[in-house]
């Protein structure tokens, strides 16, 4: 029973990893476009990397519980 | 390349040159495994007293150097008494005609043996007295309310004293406050509403810093990442969502389509629709506890596990590596202690936003 769960733990961190990845490089490439909005650019990347991480927390404590 | 694979098996052949050398006590390797593990569980519950440490003395007995906190319960009526009585968990303690144990940081009432039945899934029969003791988390909540009572009372008062001009603490608390009144309360509630909000939001944003940062410090405090505790400050945000939602907000949330269509249209739409909309409702404040509480939660047990890393490794390379990562893992904690609270109070203000909306634009729907 272990196995499975590493690997779904593995997973899940490839898929957070990945959604923050492109949140983050997608901010990057926005704020180079209009570094005079970086303020707002940097509050909505956190608020939605926040979302993803949360949805992936709660992922990861289904594989280490049950 | 090269010189990376030389390092790897360089490293490799010194982990495992330092395996041999301890070969006699392979089982003693497992049992400090065993022991990290237990430390780590034992550090991310609640506890009845604080611990700053403990070690194994030259006769083998070990000490553990920290203060005990009063144990509150009720059991068929009132016991009071100091946790030093435990002895962290390796003796009984006797209140009345009543002996309890702690196991795993709970207490349980037993006989004068002491003994614990357990079922079959190795949990504690035994009965648990209502506790209302003042364990760890509380002695925090309680001195971090204190705390930001007296640091922001003073800083309000010095402002009056110097003509509202931030001094001393006041210059490097004021941005932060100015911060969250203008980038998180005013850009998400709006110009109109914010102000009733924004002393729910500072507590709120302060609680979570001030307790997150504890949460780094020796004492191994581990309030925020208490589910119960991420619970009730959820709850609070849902509450204050939901009771100072305007009629639009409800009105959204039952009638989404509003008047664009006629009512045999929105009957089967709404049988999925409304139920969607209830279950965010439940959604949101979930979310904003889950996320707070595996937040700390994990980044404790990730520099917990790198210092356990150390004494297992007991080498030359291993031990500076996971002490370098444990200090680099410290530094991003402190980052996130600051990310947690601010996203907490950025999300709660963003609800607040979409509760008090009013729509003056209905028609251009």
């Amino acid at each position: 029973m272990t196995i499975p769960r590493i690997v779904g733990a593995g997973l899940i961190v490839i898929g957070v990893g990945v959604g923050i990845g492109r949140i983050g490089g997608q901010a990057m490439e926005a704020i180079a476009r209009q570094p005079e909005a970086y303020g707002k650019i940097q509050t909505a990347m956190l608020i939605v990397a926040a979302l993803i991480e949360g949805i992936g927390f709660a992922a990861l404590f289904a594989t280490a519980e049950a | 390349m090269a010189k990376i694979l030389f390092l790897l098996a360089l490293m490799t052949s010194f982990t495992g040159f330092g395996k041999e050398a301890n070969a006699e006590v392979a089982e003693e390797g497992k049992d400090i495994k065993t022991e990290i593990d237990a430390y780590i569980q034992h550090h991310l519950k609640d506890a009845h007293d604080f611990t700053l440490f403990s070690y194994t003395d030259g006769e083998g007995n070990k000490k553990h150097v920290g203060f005990p906190l009063p144990v509150i319960l009720w059991d068929e009526g009132l016991h009071f008494f100091s946790s030093s009585k435990f002895h962290h968990g390796e003796t009984l303690a006797q209140s009345g005609d009543k002996y309890y144990k702690l196991y795993h940081s709970k207490i349980y009432r037993t006989d004068a043996e002491g003994t614990i039945n357990y079922d079959a899934d190795h949990h504690p029969t035994n009965i648990k007295p209502l506790d209302f003791s003042m364990t760890k988390s509380v002695v925090m909540i309680i001195f971090t309310g204190l705390l930001m009572f007296w640091l922001f009372r003073s800083l309000a008062r010095s402002y009056n004293k110097n003509d509202g001009i931030a001094t001393g603490a006041g210059r490097f608390f004021e941005p932060v406050i100015l911060y969250i009144r203008d980038d998180i309360a005013r850009s998400n509630i709006g110009e109109k509403r914010y102000e009733k909000y924004m002393p729910f939001l500072l507590t709120i944003f302060f609680f979570i810093w001030f307790l997150n940062m504890f949460g780094l410090t020796p004492f191994g405090v581990n309030v925020t990442g208490n589910i119960a505790i991420t619970t009730a400050l959820a709850v609070l945000t849902f509450l204050i969502t939901n009771f100072t939602g305007t009629k639009d907000y409800w009105k959204h949330l039952f009638d989404p389509l509003g008047d664009s269509m006629p009512w045999y249209g929105k009957l089967p739409l709404y049988v999925i629709l409304i139920p969607i909309e209830l279950l965010g409702l439940f959604i949101k404040p979930f979310s904003l506890l889950i996320r707070l509480y595996a937040n700390m939660q994990a980044g404790h047990i990730v520099i917990m596990s790198l210092i356990g890393l150390m004494f297992i490794f007991k080498n030359w390379i291993g031990s500076p590596l996971s002490f370098g990562l444990a200090f680099a893992i410290s530094l991003i904690e402190i980052l996130v202690a600051l990310l947690q609270a601010y996203i907490f109070t950025m999300l709660s203000a963003l609800y607040f936003g979409f509760a008090s909306e009013e729509h003056e634009h209905a028609e251009a729907h």
